[in-house]
């Protein structure tokens, strides 16, 4: 197969049509309300109410309540909190599809530690609100194999750090097991959980497995960010095929938007434009967006003119949105929050030299943390990750 | 031998007609035969924490017979996987599992295509039983298109999904996991039909399999957890890996029972018992006494770590291809003529499917991007210098 791959402008939008994650088999169930994908810069395909609104998000940061972000002009849309998001977008699919069931550490009477499965062992019962005991392997085969015989199960890690003890299940049989069956099984299993650096909660529970998992084939990363796109993503990832493993932050739960009263789902494999520019292009995702954007208000003082892309896919990359962005603005900073060593930024600044060298002004500059265990020390903490004024800096150097 | 076994096998329908030479004996219709016959098991049942079930087993000529033939198939299946290993035809690894067919076969006596059955590596008879054709299990072993996961699985991953086999697995003891998913999907959808999660003595000491045997005792799955005690984990006999050989005894508050696996007719017994307990009361444990002939793979000679005599020893006296032969010859049931040409038709099966698998093709270069993804998503591979293969991944 020797396609010439254009990548920048000629490659055909990585799929957003919706068929892509509607799964149009399940006859059984009454079909859902008529819902829309909105691709980051505001196109929506296939929807008949053309909704044209353009939804930019170009100020979003934690602390900000007033999110500008326009909702869409037919309705006025709802509040919430990012875990409120979650929650919503999981009930909803629970509701459409009887096979969806969640199970976890205290997912069910408990409530769920960050409060994402809420009220759900009381609507939708025992059997689809699985408590388990704390046996991450075992729970996450069990998952997995009944995802085999046609379950989908969202499986819970209570930290992501706790789903290191349930790598061989992920790696060898949630990515595997499609392919040495020759296709005869597809896992459509959601893995889900918070990771990420919290506030002051120690090495062990502050860590970033988006980077151990990148490598594993046959699975699909996302990463989400906002209450806008954590529901879309929860969403389109119970629908998907594949198994996806759904990065939440920890920091992020409390994040409050206004998003649509109606059924949307958010692409699986593409990124986000956050803040259109000229300059150079941030590509980033999860928690460092806040960060990013938060340089990105320093920035535009300066007379900057970032483009902040936030990734959200993380397996595989959406090289389409970024190869376009890197063609414009030829600078690229990577913002993350995985270790310098193997993380996300390490294999996107792989895949981005390798795809658009002769679109690079200047050689790519890669922020990540740094390479140690997360100190339990506030003061040290800070230095760990990457802070807004070394973002400035980093635009700064690359821009001269 | 008129009255042959309608079997599947398309090779098979020319050997249905065969002269009736010897005109002189009787002809007994011993495929169709259903009378009941009941045998008692070679030794009693042990259980731990409920009741045994009888020692009597029924069964009938013509079950016995199909016992029979479907072990020395798997027998002549292995041995001839065994030669093609050694010509390099196979390769990696591959575990055989000549000894143990009665654990295969008197499972699937007890069962339904509905019931899940799902395994670790030692795993090509186990498909055979499910249903697996000859061809699909030689074409896998030697990586061609016609093999059951398109040659892309090999040895240690047999599936077949429509009848409920799901593998095949690599990792020891991962697959416990997954079985009680599978019985907690039966449990979710209400189907009453059971799970049967094998694993060996050696997968018998790792932990995932407690966790799960408690989240199924928790859960109350159909689960059965058949520990098939071959006494050794590759190299390291069952005392010195396991403070306590019982495995039947190690799931403490869940029942357990041990077998001898070598009788297929007390694996039957044993299954039979089992599913009716797992779809009342939840988990149980079967520990299948049974025994290889071979090494661990065909890399270990298996004769380190035990006695030529052990083997010839157990060969000798517990075969089970051989209890059964003695059961059919002194029940009067076929002649040991029959059961010799029995023999040399299965014989024939093997090497005509082994034929037909070495026509089969390698699979396409372009296999090597499917199936990585259930739906294309425009994913990108490349090869090592990123200009020579591309293609997107399926």
């Amino acid at each position: 197969m020797a396609a010439i791959f254009q990548g920048v402008g000629a490659a055909a939008p990585l799929s957003s049509s919706p068929s892509n994650s509607f799964d149009s088999n399940k006859s059984v169930f009454s079909p859902p309300r008529s819902f829309s994908v909105v691709r980051s810069d505001g196109i929506v395909n296939l929807n008949p109410k053309g909704r044209s609104a353009q939804r930019l998000i170009s100020n979003a940061v934690a602390t900000k309540a007033d999110s500008p972000a326009a909702s869409s002009s037919s309705k006025p849309g709802h509040e919430l909190l990012l875990f409120e998001a979650l929650q919503e977008g999981l009930e909803e699919e629970m509701e459409r599809d009887p096979r969806v069931c969640v199970m976890g550490e205290d997912v069910g009477h408990y409530g769920g530690s960050y409060k994402v499965t809420k009220g759900l062992a009381k609507r939708f019962g025992d059997l689809r609100v699985l408590d388990t005991p704390i046996a991450e392997n075992s729970f996450t085969g069990m998952g997995i194999g009944a995802a085999m015989t046609g379950l989908r199960p969202v499986i819970e890690g209570m930290n992501m750090g706790f789903l290191l003890l349930a790598f061989n299940q992920i790696s060898n049989n949630c990515g595997m097991l499609h392919y040495t069956s020759g296709g005869q099984f597809t896992i459509p299993v959601v893995i889900r959980g918070p990771g990420g650096v919290g506030r002051q909660l120690g090495a062990e529970h502050s860590q970033r497995l988006e980077s151990y998992f990148q490598s594993i084939p046959g699975i699909q990363m996302v990463a989400c960010s906002t209450p806008y796109n954590a529901k879309g993503l929860m969403k389109a990832a119970i629908r998907s095929e594949n198994p996806v493993i759904l990065f939440e932050h920890v920091l992020l739960y409390n994040l409050k938007e206004r998003i649509p009263d109606e059924d949307y789902i958010c692409n699986l494999e593409e990124a986000e434009m956050v803040r259109p520019g000229e300059h150079v292009t941030i590509l980033t995702y999860s928690r460092m967006r806040y960060h990013v954007m938060q340089a990105a208000k320093t920035l535009v003082n300066k007379g900057y003119d970032p483009e902040v892309i936030d990734i959200r896919s993380l397996k595989p990359f959406d090289l389409h949105t970024i190869g376009n962005s890197v063609k414009k603005t030829h600078r690229v900073l990577i913002v993350e929050e995985c270790m310098r060593t193997g993380g996300i930024g390490a294999s996107l600044t792989a895949a981005i030299t390798e795809n658009f060298n002769d679109y690079l002004d200047a050689p790519i500059m890669c922020l990540s943390s740094q390479d140690v265990p997360t100190p339990y020390a506030g003061t040290l903490e800070e230095v760990t990750v990457v802070q807004p004024a070394q973002i400035v800096t980093a635009v700064e150097q690359l821009c001269q | 031998m008129a009255l042959s076994y309608l079997r599947s096998s398309s090779s098979r329908s020319a050997n249905l007609l065969r002269p009736l030479s010897s005109a002189a004996s009787l002809r007994r219709p011993i495929s169709t035969d259903t009378t009941p016959i009941t045998i008692e098991t070679s030794v009693p049942f042990t259980s731990h924490q409920c009741e045994a079930p009888s020692r009597s087993v029924e069964t009938n000529p013509s079950e016995l017979l199909t016992f029979f033939r479907d072990m020395a198939l798997m027998r002549r299946m292995e041995i001839a996987a065994d030669s093609l290993y050694k010509a390099k035809l196979i390769r990696g690894f591959c575990h055989l599992y000549d000894g143990q067919e009665a654990v295969a076969v008197g499972m699937e006596a007890a069962i339904t295509k509905k019931d899940c059955i799902i395994t670790a590596y030692r795993d090509h008879c186990t498909f055979v039983g499910r249903g697996g054709t000859l061809l699909e299990v030689f074409a896998e072993l030697m990586g061609r298109q016609a093999g059951c996961s398109k040659g892309k699985g090999g040895s240690m991953h047999f599936y077949k999904k429509d009848s409920n086999f799901y593998g095949g697995h690599g990792i020891v003891g991962a697959q416990v996991p997954l079985g009680c998913g599978l019985a907690f999907a039966q449990k979710y959808s209400k189907d009453e039909s059971v799970t049967f999660a094998l694993y060996g003595d050696g997968a018998a000491n790792q932990g995932q399999l407690f966790e799960a045997l408690n989240i199924s005792a928790l859960w109350d799955l159909p689960a059965i957890l058949v520990c098939e005690n071959n006494h050794y984990g590759m190299g390291t006999a069952e005392w010195r890996a396991a403070k306590s050989p019982a495995y039947y005894k190690r799931g403490d508050y869940v029942p357990g029972l041990k077998v001898d696996g070598m009788d297929a007719l007390a694996v039957k017994q044993a299954c039979k018992f089992a599913k009716e307990h797992a779809l009342k009361n939840g988990p149980i444990i079967l520990e299948m006494d049974t025994y290889r002939y071979h090494g661990h793979s065909m890399s270990d000679p298996g004769s380190t770590y035990r006695t030529r005599d052990e083997i010839s020893g157990i060969r000798q006296e517990r075969d089970p291809i051989e209890r059964v032969r003695k059961l059919v010859l002194s029940h009067d049931l076929a002649t040991e003529k029959e059961l010799k040409d029995i023999e040399k038709e299965v014989r024939k099966e093997v090497d005509d499917a082994i034929a037909q698998a070495k026509e089969s093709p390698m699979p396409e270069p372009s296999e090597l991007f499917s199936n990585v993804y259930a739906k294309g998503l425009g994913a990108e591979s490349f090869g090592a210098d990123r200009k020579e293969v591309r293609a997107t991944l399926a």
